[in-house]
């Protein structure tokens, strides 16, 4: 039995692959719409999110699946005070796949070890998002083609923002792959991130905290939000929120080709203007999330 | 100062001088009672200053732990007073509630039952990190 815990779960081959049903999926979607009948996925958010809990859920119905579960931890034994194998003990009881998000770091390890039927990490705490990583991978191969020899530009809080790290990590894995970290000093990545995914594979990568001086080199600007719940100070939060707001003037240096992606959600990180250039995708990312989370359920489930 | 040789026990030695009572602790000695002699700053050729540690009872070591402590460190097995094994130690890959998650944010600090998991990442910087949460140990 299979489970995705974190990005490198996966070897490259088998992203490929979730990659290829993926793209079979938009192709042709009434293929898949009953590959799950009489299935059911159970999502467990042990705290609140829209996005991922709706995209699984879209993800399953249509593959013509069935969802149950919670979206938040007062409404499950976990405010009686159950403990996470218990609560997965018990569901896996009911369901046939579990996507699970909880805010400590490592609970969807602990509920792999309990249950019976395969689990999916859909967001620990501040430590691991891989759905959101097979999403930008997804994401970046329809919109160029490739997921080797590319610059690719991390834009904002790089220091907490989850979702840069799973990202760096799995594009290592990657050849010709450059990496250009643009923050403010506060919020460069972690010193271990660049040592072990980057400096480990021979990754070339470049700091700078001026993001027009390297806009015409990148083949892709992932952009991400300040997170105020990060800072135990509200001054520097202030200071800090608004140092890289894309604006389509920063954009005039930039390819033609150049992908914009963001996680979402946006606060004012990328302005309400540029959504509307051809090279703004973090709307179609948001598509795309859906389907490659069919095609990891379907992977998971073994379902052909 | 004599303390007097053992019969059926264990001799760890080549303790680096000043990390006996650390292991003393995490073997859990003090639970023992049969004796146990601590010996500190015993001098030695090869390193200067050791300590030593001396049980005389036959135990199960954990040589994990005396791994992630020190992994020069050398366990002599007695037997009727006489040496019949030398273990040494080395780096763990895994330390099992050994050593615990400090990240407050870690799923260890709620979820009580289930084991403290420690993987070692780096060799040569000798990290360990949790299994869980990845939060790089530190002793501090």
């Amino acid at each position: 039995m299979r489970n995705l815990i974190d990005i490198r779960d996966l070897s490259v081959k088998e992203i490929e692959e979730l990659i290829a049903v993926a793209d079979d999926i938009i192709e042709n979607p009434e293929k898949y719409a009953e590959k799950c009948r009489h299935k059911k996925l159970a999502t467990l958010f042990f705290e609140p999110s829209t996005r991922t809990r709706l995209s699984f859920e879209a993800a399953m119905y249509e593959l013509g699946g069935n969802v149950l579960g919670f979206s938040e931890a007062q409404s499950s034994s976990a405010a009686k005070g159950e403990s996470v194998a218990d609560t997965v003990r018990t569901v896996s009881c009911y369901a046939d796949i579990i996507a699970m998000r909880h805010p400590k770091e490592g609970a969807p390890l602990v509920a792999s070890t309990a249950s019976e039927v395969p689990i999916i990490n859909a967001g620990d705490g501040g430590h691991n998002h891989p759905t959101q990583t097979l999403t930008d991978l997804l994401t970046i191969k329809r919109e160029t083609g490739r997921l080797c020899n590319l610059t690719v530009g991390f834009c904002g809080d790089l220091k907490f923002g989850r979702t840069v790290h799973s990202l760096i990590s799995a594009l290592s894995r990657y050849t010709g792959i450059k990496i250009v970290l643009i923050s403010p000093d506060e919020l460069k990545l972690p010193g271990y991130i660049k040592e072990e995914a980057l400096n480990a594979n021979n990754i070339p990568y470049e700091q700078t905290t001026d993001l027009e001086s390297v806009m015409p080199e990148l083949d892709i600007l992932y952009m991400t939000r300040v997170q105020r719940e990060r800072f135990f100070n509200e001054e520097d939060y202030l200071r800090l929120k608004d140092s890289y707001i894309l604006t389509p003037e920063k954009l005039k240096n930039a390819k033609q080709s150049l992908r914009i992606l963001h996680p979402l959600p946006r606060v004012n990180e990328i302005s309400r203007e540029v959504d509307k250039d051809e090279r703004a995708c973090y709307f179609r990312q948001v598509r795309y999330g859906k389907y490659i989370r069919m095609a990891l359920i379907l992977m998971l489930l073994g379902v052909e | 100062m004599r303390i007097d040789e053992i019969t059926n026990g264990i001799v760890i030695d080549h303790i680096k001088a000043g990390k006996g009572m650390q292991i003393y602790h995490f073997l859990k000695l003090g639970e023992l009672d049969c004796p146990v002699a601590i010996i500190k700053n015993v001098n030695s050729h090869r390193m200067g200053k050791k300590d030593l540690i001396k049980v005389d009872t036959p135990m199960d070591i954990d040589l994990d732990v005396l791994g992630y402590i020190d992994a020069g460190i050398t366990v002599n097995i007695i037997k009727d007073g006489k040496r019949v094994n030398k273990l040494n130690p080395t780096l763990p890959e895994k330390l099992v509630n050994v050593i615990k998650c400090k990240n407050p944010r870690c799923i260890t600090t709620t979820e009580q039952e289930i084991d403290q998991i420690f993987k070692l990442t780096d060799k040569e910087k000798k990290v360990y990190r949790c299994a869980y949460c990845e939060t790089k140990y530190s002793s501090d």
